[in-house]
């Protein structure tokens, strides 16, 4: 029976019942949402099972919410069935006093630069990852520069004319 | 729709307009000797065989190497030999965008040239920060090197790489050899912490 | 403050004849001009251990930036990814906003975006192929492509200005129709270029020492290499036929009949060649793409963009003289059109693998949060598994055959 996201949506209601919600299709993906302490269960099932094979993964990324207070930081995972053609993102959502993820590094290596990439930019803690450091920014940063309550730019310099970016200021 | 005007027909080459000469620096010429200034004759020789040392973090590398490449030969101006060692290169022409990250490495290869030394800055990104006005990006190499010549584009033409670069050997030409140990140097070097 | 805390000194085995292994920093600025990342070796004679890769030193914060900007000026960020390849990175750009917005494009925007993402791609292969050669010690062949590289970036002049960060095409098309100047120019291109990449193959492929020193050094199973998310010729050359070109077709590439060359063991040199089997692909796919472009008369001819005037600007001599034009630009440019809320990911097929946009939407001008999937930043991690006991050399040209590109792994 050829894969679809219906049939992909009924095996993980039967499997894991009412923990995994929010089931929408935007552009024709399957999306849909899981607690975070369950997000390595959900990825070997659906690693392991036979019917749906997910054995790649293409992407892991997070993205903060600031205004849904409990679960600010949400971290996506992109997965893709090679044989049968069909994505799937699922999201699993933490907040931001205690961003704990279990890591997936030990199902798909891929995962490792993408959750310090991850770990870098807005902070959630992978636990059982092997080297989380900073990757891409430099190691003596103190915040997480992807949240969205830090700027873009450097802080530190004095030669820019804020009234030039319509921020109010001048010239010192 | 406009139709293109230029460069579209194929250019014959002329002996009389394709090749110049150089002029000789002024001096005195003689029956087998030649004087002149000793900077004219050390710049003369200098300028054209500077050995640039191409410092390519990103997409201006693409075109130094383009520059590099048979098309805008660089290698006629002298710049056959690009090193990848400090100590024995020229010019360190940065091309590319620096973050923060990288800027001890760029102070450390700029630290590690032997006298004389020029930077040649190509590119938005090394010239200013360029369209990454951001947190970790470092905005313009004079923050931390002085810089003799900016080639500004994004990425700059090879045309303009070899303007930069006949700039640069127009500086070197006129440069006075007392000028490394004079007071005016130490100030710019003490600006920017170097000793 | 670069360093960082690093096994130092592994202790080797009884009977070694040194006592314990060599740091080697194979550091950010090295001469095989690939752009700044960092290998820290530790290295037993000339045999590599374990390798320690250290990236961000192009980190330029394009995933912060893109939350500044409309969807309309991404495309310049995105063109600074990739650098060797750009266009194929604005298409992408372009179709992931075509998917959010629900902008169909029509086929002869297709067959051009073609066009132009197949000679994108020809030029990056190019680049990697010629600098593996010059990293195993052979400049001329670098100098013979970049002679037609010169070619393809005259192409790219003719029809968005620019040579190297293109900036080409607009959400829905093109900014201008190709002249015929630029299709002199491709004519140009596909008559001359078959007898160079015959002479580069000529001087390469069964060349001796060559095939001695790529052969057998920096290869990966098939498994570990999709554990890895290995994505495009690397993953191709292991002897996985993922190809999203043929997986989930876009931009009308099902139109089009050409192969996706495969490896058996993913070593260097089966590396080199499945780039330069894709480089003659592309050229088949580019010749057939100009076949069916030439196939459209008369008005049809003279489409080169979708009829979005929600997205696409106007026409600016239209914008001075007729009123809804006027407005049009007015609501692109201030923000004021309706960007549909939502997620979407979209990938292309890069000149390096699967490049990814994953877009997610508030309705507002700028992006709430916009990912790129860079395929570079994804499989370097498995150099230190590729190059677990070989030796130095070989290390650099299993660097240079996978194709890095600083500014898309640092994002």
């Amino acid at each position: 029976m050829p894969l679809s996201n219906e049939f992909i949506q009924t095996r993980l209601q039967e499997k894991f019942g009412d923990s995994v919600s929010a089931f929408e299709q935007p552009y024709g993906m399957l999306s849909f949402e899981a607690p975070h302490e369950m997000n390595l269960k959900v990825m070997q099932y659906l690693y392991d099972a036979e019917d749906l094979k997910f054995r790649f993964l293409t992407d892991l990324c997070a993205v903060h919410y600031p205004d849904q207070p409990g679960r600010e930081l949400a971290v996506v995972y992109h997965l893709h069935n090679l044989t049968d053609n069909i994505r799937i993102r699922f999201r699993v959502h933490v907040s931001i006093e205690k961003p704990d993820v279990f890591t997936a590094t030990n199902l798909f290596s891929a995962a490792n630069w993408m959750e310090r990439e991850t770990y870098d930019f807005f902070g959630v803690n992978f636990i059982g990852h092997p080297n989380l450091k900073r990757i891409l920014n430099v190691d003596e940063m103190d915040y997480f520069p992807m949240r969205k309550e830090f700027p873009l730019e450097d802080q530190v310099r004095l030669d820019k004319d804020d009234e030039m970016f319509g921020r109010g200021g001048s010239i010192n | 729709m406009r139709p293109v005007r230029f460069n579209i027909h194929a250019k014959q080459p002329d002996a009389r307009t394709a090749v110049g000469v150089a002029d000789a620096p002024p001096g005195y010429p003689g029956d087998g000797f030649f004087t002149a200034k000793l900077s004219d004759v050390v710049g003369l020789a200098r300028k054209n065989s500077i050995w640039p040392l191409p410092f390519a973090t990103s997409c201006c590398g693409i075109e130094f190497m383009a520059t590099m490449g048979s098309h805008y030969d660089l290698a006629r101006f002298g710049s056959e030999r690009v090193g990848f060692s400090p100590r024995q290169c020229d010019l360190l022409m940065v091309m590319g965008t620096i973050a923060k990250k990288m800027a001890p490495v760029v102070k450390q290869v700029y630290l590690q040239m032997a006298e004389p030394r020029w930077v040649l800055s190509m590119g938005a990104c090394a010239c200013s920060g360029g369209i990454f006005d951001t947190y970790s990006v470092l905005q313009g190499i004079d923050q931390i090197i002085p810089v003799d010549i900016y080639v500004p584009g994004c990425p700059p033409r090879p045309e303009a790489v070899i303007d930069g670069i006949m700039r640069i050997q127009e500086l070197v030409g006129m440069e006075s050899i007392r000028r490394r140990n004079g007071d005016r140097y130490k100030e710019l070097m003490e600006s920017y912490g170097i000793q | 403050m670069i360093m960082q805390e690093h096994q130092h000194h592994i202790k080797l085995p009884e009977g070694s004849i040194e006592k314990q292994t060599t740091t080697l920093n194979l550091g950010p600025t090295h001469p095989a001009t690939h752009g700044v990342f960092q290998n820290i070796l530790e290295l037993d004679g000339e045999r590599i251990v374990s390798a320690e890769q250290t990236v961000g030193y192009i980190h330029r914060a394009f995933e912060k930036l893109a939350e500044r900007r409309p969807l309309y000026q991404i495309t310049t960020l995105t063109d600074r990814m990739n650098y060797c390849s750009s266009p194929i990175n604005n298409m992408g750009w372009h179709m992931t906003c075509e998917k959010l917005l629900q902008v169909k494009t029509p086929k002869r925007v297709d067959y051009l975006r073609i066009i132009i993402m197949e000679l994108a791609r020809i030029s990056d292969h190019l680049i990697c192929n010629s600098i593996v050669g010059v990293d195993s010690g052979a400049y001329t062949g670098f100098l013979y492509v970049m002679q037609y590289r010169e070619l393809i970036y005259e192409i790219y002049e003719e029809i968005c200005g620019s040579r190297l960060t293109t900036n080409i095409g607009r959400i829905g098309g093109f900014e201008r129709n190709f002249t015929a100047v630029a299709f002199e120019k491709l004519e140009k291109f596909l008559r001359e270029y078959p007898k160079v990449l015959k002479e580069f193959n000529n001087l390469f492929m069964r060349n001796r020492i060559f095939m001695e020193r790529l052969q057998g050094t920096g290869g990966i199973s098939a498994e570990r290499a999709l554990n890895y998310g290995f994505t495009g010729p690397n993953l191709r050359a292991a002897g996985v036929d993922y190809d999203v070109r043929v997986h989930t077709p876009y931009c009308s590439y099902e139109d089009f009949d050409f192969i996706v060359p495969v490896g058996n063991t993913g070593d260097n040199y089966d590396k080199f060649l499945v780039r330069d089997e894709e480089m003659w692909q592309s050229l088949s796919i580019i010749e057939q793409a100009y076949r069916k472009v030439q196939e459209f008369k008369g008005a049809d001819a003279d489409v080169y963009h979708a009829d979005v005037p929600e997205y696409y600007l106007p026409d600016k001599k239209d914008v001075y003289t007729k009123m809804e034009a006027l407005i049009w630009h007015f609501k692109i440019v201030m923000g004021e059109t309706a960007i549909p809320v939502g997620q979407v990911y979209h990938s292309v097929e890069g000149a390096n693998g699967e490049l990814g946009f994953y877009l997610i939407s508030d309705g507002g001008r700028t992006p709430y949060r916009l990912h790129f999937r860079r395929p570079c930043f994804i499989y370097y991690q498995a150099y230190d598994e590729l190059t677990k006991g070989s030796m130095l050399s070989d290390a650099i040209i299993t660097m240079s055959s996978l194709n890095l590109i600083a500014g898309e792994m640092d994002a």
